[in-house]
């Protein structure tokens, strides 16, 4: 018996967000694949950035850590680090995970802590109102961008699975179904696991709709082998349709949290531990 | 030669070591300080480097002392030059009768007088096999002409070398060896000797540097976690921390760059660990932002920072008290802080250690700011008392109806962790309810901004208090604080006026409430610091109106000295 992802609702509540817009989605498969894996939310944290996306843990129950723009990442990190029984989503948009918070996004991967980073990706910047993202495509015009974008749209996939990163997935909310499978695979990961989500910024993205998602994407072959990194490479940077599915994965990294040898003789995390002053007194002993 | 060349007449001198880096100044440095404690001789060093890794020319000053001394002074009794140019580097500060002991071409053709001895240190070396021995000669010939046995010597020596391959620990030993047969000659023939008497007490007492004391400070404030990244003068304590964390469970980390250092701080103490950052000026302007989720999160973080002089980049690798003003003001918005300022060893650690359980207590950042001086200075002194020091936690139990904000009557809100309790722990940054829920409720928006500075008030009621020395009356009193304590009081030692005092500040804010008390008894109030506005004589006239009659600044980079102290407060006292 599974548990019901009702455990999650907040009941009536005001969302920012516009109707139809790709958020309410990844939302109900992120509640959805917790309560498939039996993941409830008092051991559960949701880090977030800020963007519209960011507000998604405002809209469950589950502890959360709503920090900066840009900066979910690091305190992710941190928290995974100091207590490793909890399981620690790290969830915002294009903007803040690739933009702004661009290098932690490369430095975690390289950390591979035990956590699972979702990004719901839709090509714009919704709550400053319509600006270019750092996946925004070639020629996107925006009252910034007014000439359309001449920058290179970045590729978290191609960079992640450059980095060796454990898990790295592409989905598309259009399929709802897929993308929670995504998920859950993603949380099953031991080791940073990366799910960019595709997903319509009905506001301000008229470009990238689902209709133009739908065309634009198809689902890698079942044949698709994930440990070969250089084929996972070589399909991250297909560019006219994006496949979608899981694009690589390794599954023998040690996570940072096995590296940093803290758990090693004692599994309980940090706040649980005391001082041992004895050892302290021989420490400053030694300077005698 | 024979009376004059005696440095008897000093109850301490100054030996200056000088040479390019690279060349192991440190390691005599580090034999030097730790042989003479060890003797029972009272000994403090600092250095003075620059931002290189080899070349350039760099100085370490050892001072040993019949009575403790912690304060570095401008005069040189002893230079050992081990490079060309060496006493250029530190011509302003050599004298008559300063002795010069190394090589002739070393030294070169001097214009100024002081009194050569030839010690071949290179040579020395060289015959025992390798040039790269004679720094432990110059070790050896230095223990000698201070009176300390060769067994001491040789004993140290084996085991600062202990782990080396067994013929580099018997070439060492046979440099210092030869070196202190060296010393005992030049004693001998040329009547150059130094008498200090050693104090048994002296072995049994600790040798440190304020890195060490801030990093056991940390320890002994629970901290079990530090990230930073890497920057002069700062790094000292994440070295300490890294070396020592797999045996005390304490993860030190390297962020990619101080942002992430600051956001990973502030998510171990959410997760209920204790964690620090490490930094200097330029390092914190990039943790700016941070500081201020912390301010909105109600989280504590406890952030050393180590000044240097600035704007930007600046000196690295030089002291200044700059960024009292950068610490007390950065993060946008308005949010309750601490910042506590050590002016000893045995401050620096009972005030880190004090930094987590305030910052705990009431959720809020506390600062420990040092400087270049204070981190890199080494002195012998009284052990720890760890009895005082206890790490206070402040985490509760959540229940099902938790509410992390929840509005109390003192403004602090009981601290859940996650997976601690049956409640949930939601923390953000946007303006939030009692939940932890984004709002735009303006109302309690009002609320809110009050239950995160009523705080202020409970800090206000435990402020570090100043310390008055000597205690009594006064006409003048000197105001200084952080680092600058040990220099100015040994400058007011020397002066030996009985109608001035010093008020040292280990907080500087809050700024403890009989301020005002202090200064209005003065006929003179002089402010002294290590930088070119005043900032704390500033911040002293924006909470009491008093402003300082006199200030003494300095701002080349280099730390104040005994004499530069006691000449300018004799230029300004009445």
């Amino acid at each position: 018996m599974t548990m019901d992802a009702k455990v999650f609702e907040m009941g009536d509540i005001d969302i920012a967000w516009c109707p139809g817009c790709g958020d309410y989605g990844i939302l109900r498969a992120v509640k959805k694949a917790l309560a498939e894996l039996d993941i409830g939310p008092e051991m559960l944290v949701v880090v977030s950035g800020i963007g519209q996306a960011a507000k998604v843990p405002h809209y469950f129950k589950t502890n959360f850590f709503n920090g900066l723009h840009g900066r979910a990442l690091p305190p992710a990190v941190a928290i995974k680090a100091s207590n490793p029984s909890l399981t620690v989503i790290a969830q915002s948009g294009d903007g803040d995970m690739y933009g702004e918070g661009g290098n932690h996004f490369i430095h975690t991967i390289r950390r591979n802590p035990d956590i699972t980073n979702i990004v719901h990706n839709n090509m714009v910047y919704g709550l400053t109102k319509g600006q270019a993202s750092p996946t925004s495509q070639l020629g996107f015009k925006t009252p910034v961008q007014v000439a359309g974008v001449f920058l290179e749209p970045f590729n978290p996939l191609a960079v992640a699975i450059a980095l060796d990163a454990g898990f790295v997935a592409r989905a598309f909310i259009g399929d709802a179904e897929q993308t929670k499978e995504m998920i859950k695979k993603a949380i099953l990961h031991k080791g940073y696991s990366l799910v960019d989500i595709l997903q319509p910024c009905v506001t301000f993205n008229k470009i990238n709709t689902y209709q133009w998602f739908k065309e634009h994407t198809y689902y890698l072959e079942d044949s698709h082998d994930p440990h070969n990194r250089g084929e996972a490479f070589n399909r991250a940077i297909e560019k006219d349709r994006m496949p979608l599915g899981v694009f690589y994965v390794n599954p023998d990294k040690k996570t940072f949290e096995q590296n940093i040898e803290l758990y090693e003789r004692d599994n309980r995390p940090l706040w649980q531990r005391e001082l041992d002053t004895g050892r302290l007194r021989g420490l400053i002993d030694e300077f005698k | 030669m024979s009376k004059s060349a005696s440095l008897d007449e000093h109850n301490d001198i100054s030996i200056v070591l000088c040479g390019q880096a690279g060349m192991g100044i440190q390691t005599v440095e580090s034999l030097l300080t730790r042989i003479l404690k060890l003797s029972g001789y009272n000994v403090f060093a600092t250095k003075e480097y620059m931002s290189r890794v080899r070349g350039g020319m760099n100085s370490t000053e050892i001072r040993v002392g019949s009575k403790p001394v912690s304060a570095m002074v401008d005069r040189i009794d002893i230079l050992v030059p081990l490079n060309k140019g060496a006493v250029e580097h530190v011509a302003r500060r050599i004298s008559k009768d300063t002795v010069v002991l190394g090589e002739k071409e070393l030294v070169g053709e001097q214009s100024r007088p002081f009194r050569f001895f030839e010690a071949p240190f290179t040579n020395i070396a060289n015959q025992i096999g390798n040039r790269i021995y004679s720094n432990i000669v110059a070790v050896g010939t230095i223990a000698a002409l201070l009176g300390i046995g060769l067994d001491r010597v040789s004993d140290y020596v084996r085991r600062h070398f202990a782990g080396k391959a067994s013929d580099v620990v018997k070439k060492n030993i046979e440099a210092a060896g030869a070196g202190f047969e060296l010393g005992a000659g030049l004693a001998k023939s040329v009547g150059l000797r130094v008498v200090i008497q050693p104090n048994p007490m002296v072995g049994e007492q600790i040798l440190m540097s304020g890195a060490e004391a801030v990093g056991l400070g940390a320890m002994a404030g629970g901290c079990n976690f530090i990230s930073a990244y890497p920057m002069s003068p700062s790094t000292p304590v994440l070295v300490f921390l890294a070396k020592h964390g797999r045996d005390f469970g304490l993860l030190a980390e390297q962020a990619e760059d101080e942002i992430a250092a600051i956001n990973m701080a502030i998510g171990a103490w959410y997760a209920g660990a204790r964690a620090m950052v490490s930094t200097s000026g330029g390092g914190f302007a990039l943790m700016v932002e941070g500081l201020s989720l912390a301010g909105m999160l109600e989280l504590p973080i406890v952030i050393h920072l180590a000044q240097r002089p600035g704007p930007a980049t600046g000196l690295p690798t030089r002291t200044e008290q700059g960024d009292i003003e950068l610490a007390l003001y950065a993060g946008h918005g308005e949010f309750p802080r601490a910042i506590f300022a050590p002016g000893t060893l045995d401050e620096g650690f009972h005030l880190t250690a004090k930094a987590f359980n305030l910052a705990d207590k009431y959720q809020v950042p506390v600062f420990v700011l040092t400087d270049q001086y204070y981190i890199d200075s080494y002195y012998n002194t009284e052990s720890f008392d760890l009895s005082k020091a206890n790490v206070e936690k402040y985490v509760v139990r959540t229940d099902k109806n938790y509410k992390r904000y929840e509005l109390t009557t003192t403004g602090v809100s009981p601290r859940g962790i996650p997976g601690y309790g049956a409640g949930l722990v939601c923390v953000d940054s946007d303006e939030h309810d009692a939940e932890g829920h984004i709002t735009e409720d303006l109302d309690l928006r009002t609320k809110m901004v009050e239950k995160r500075l009523a705080k202020l008030e409970l800090l206000n009621s435990e402020i570090v208090p100043p310390e008055l020395w000597p205690d009594g009356n006064y006409r003048n009193l000197v105001v200084c604080w952080g680092s600058t304590l040990h220099i100015v009081r040994e400058a007011l030692s020397v002066l030996g006026r009985n109608d001035t005092a010093l008020l040292h500040y280990k907080q500087v804010y809050p700024l403890h409430p009989r301020t005002a008390e202090y200064l209005g008894k003065a006929k003179k109030v002089v402010a002294l610091e290590s930088n070119a506005t005043g900032q704390f004589a500033k911040l002293i006239k924006l909470h009491t109106g008093i402003d300082a009659d006199e200030k003494i600044l300095k701002y080349s980079g280099l730390s104040f000295t005994v004499e530069e102290v006691v000449e300018k407060l004799k230029k300004v006292l009445v």
